[in-house]
């Protein structure tokens, strides 16, 4: 068995150029080919993947930052809301004091005013009662007068009728 | 056992049909994997692209220790075609290989020292190239002084066995692998004990050249991105 084939360019041939050629024409071609077919694409939408996890962790981040800014916002309102529905009862309540207070005075002047109009008029009623049975009165004498003139009755009965019409009046009075 | 490489001279220079067929394979095959598994990509990936995207970063994460990505992304390409071409190169010699008339014509491309040395040199004058433009020609001139000038033979000589080592290793653990498959094949079919004796440590191998193969391709992307850290950062 000879071993001369292990031997580094061995079969006397001397140096391949051809295969050296064709090595270097063979990877060079590889390269080039899938540069262009499988690894610039291939690489492309690694790089596109980056860009789209580092666009989605800023997006996450954004809305994060958003909803706790809203979040803050509505709870913000929400103790303003509170405040004002407070100040709202608490205006209600005292506004409805205030009305009631009022009221109150109004009715109470209100009934003043009708008692006194009332005792006004019930005075004026009074007096003009009394100047009407006067007036009766007078008339009632001067009747009672003429009639005795009229009659010409005894002086006894005109001092009767006289006296009992003094009288009447009297009581009148 | 012994094969011979069905040569060829054309135009006063030598070549071999083998290699050139194995390299065009490897790279159809490389073509393909990519190719089909970057069709209808997503932006929530699935199988395939998974697959992918998988390789993308693991290289991605080889050429970060070496630079800032800055600096390290542009080499990206070249360190993904190279991971794959080199895993496929190394794994294609391994389920069977194809011999005709006494000539070897299926076997990795890997297994060849012509081809692993043509990828060395191609890279550490890709490094060279790359320092002297990013570095200009003086920065680059004065790396070689350092850390001391009276190392500056050292230095040369470095270069030259980077470029040795990077593919001679790969070359080495590559054929390595096959011979000792071939072998195993050898006694598989010499005859049925040999066969039943062989079958196993013939599969162990095939599985542990696997690992191999997988191995050396992401060792060879990872002194790629370190010769090119070399020359390209500053620092050192």
């Amino acid at each position: 068995m000879s071993f001369d084939y292990l031997i580094l360019g061995a079969g006397g041939a001397g140096l391949n150029i051809w295969d050296i050629i064709a090595t270097l024409f063979f990877f060079l071609l590889l390269m080039a080919l899938l540069k262009k077919v499988a690894w610039g694409p291939l690489m492309g939408i690694m790089t596109q993947r980056e860009e789209l996890i580092a666009s989605e962790i800023e997006a996450a981040e954004n809305s994060r930052q958003e909803s706790q800014r809203l979040l803050e916002e509505q709870r913000d309102l929400l103790k303003e809301a509170r405040t004002e529905a407070l100040a709202i009862v608490e205006n209600a309540k005292k506004q409805g004091e205030a009305s009631r207070e009022d009221i109150i005075t109004t009715a109470r002047t209100e009934a003043a005013r009708l008692k006194e109009s009332a005792i006004r008029e019930i005075d004026t009623e009074k007096e003009r009662a009394i100047a009407a049975v006067r007036q009766e009165v007078v008339s009632l004498s001067v009747l009672a007068a003429s009639k005795v003139l009229e009659k010409e009755v005894s002086e006894e009965d005109n001092r009767t009728l006289i006296e009992a019409t003094i009288a009447k009046a009297g009581e009148v009075n | 056992m012994e094969h011979k490489n069905p040569e060829f001279v054309f135009l006063g220079m030598h070549g071999n049909w083998s290699n050139i067929l194995m390299l065009a394979v490897t790279t159809l095959i490389v073509f393909l994997i990519a190719y089909i598994a970057t069709r209808n990509m997503k932006l929530k990936p699935t199988g395939m692209q998974n697959f992918m995207e998988w390789i993308m970063d693991f290289v991605k994460g080889i050429i970060k220790s070496n630079f800032d990505w800055q600096t390290g992304g542009r080499f990206h390409i070249l360190g993904i075609t190279l991971i794959m071409f080199i895993a496929v190169a190394n794994v294609l010699g391994l389920p069977f290989s194809i011999s005709y008339d006494g000539v070897l014509w299926w076997k990795s491309p890997t297994a060849d020292p012509t081809v692993t040395m043509t990828l060395a040199v191609m890279i550490l004058l890709l490094t060279h190239y790359y320092g002297i433009k990013m570095k200009g020609l003086k920065e680059y001139g004065k790396d070689f002084l350092k850390p001391l000038p009276f190392l500056l033979p050292l230095k040369i000589i470095e270069e030259f066995a980077n470029t040795l080592t990077l593919g001679l290793r790969l070359y080495g653990n590559i054929y390595a692998g096959e011979v000792l498959l071939g072998l195993l094949a050898g006694l598989a079919t010499s005859s049925a004990f040999g066969f039943v004796g062989a079958i196993i440590p013939a599969m162990a191998w095939q599985g542990f050249s696997l690992f191999i193969g997988g191995i050396q391709a992401f060792i060879f992307v990872m002194l790629t991105m370190v010769y090119m850290s070399h020359k390209v950062s500053t620092d050192h």
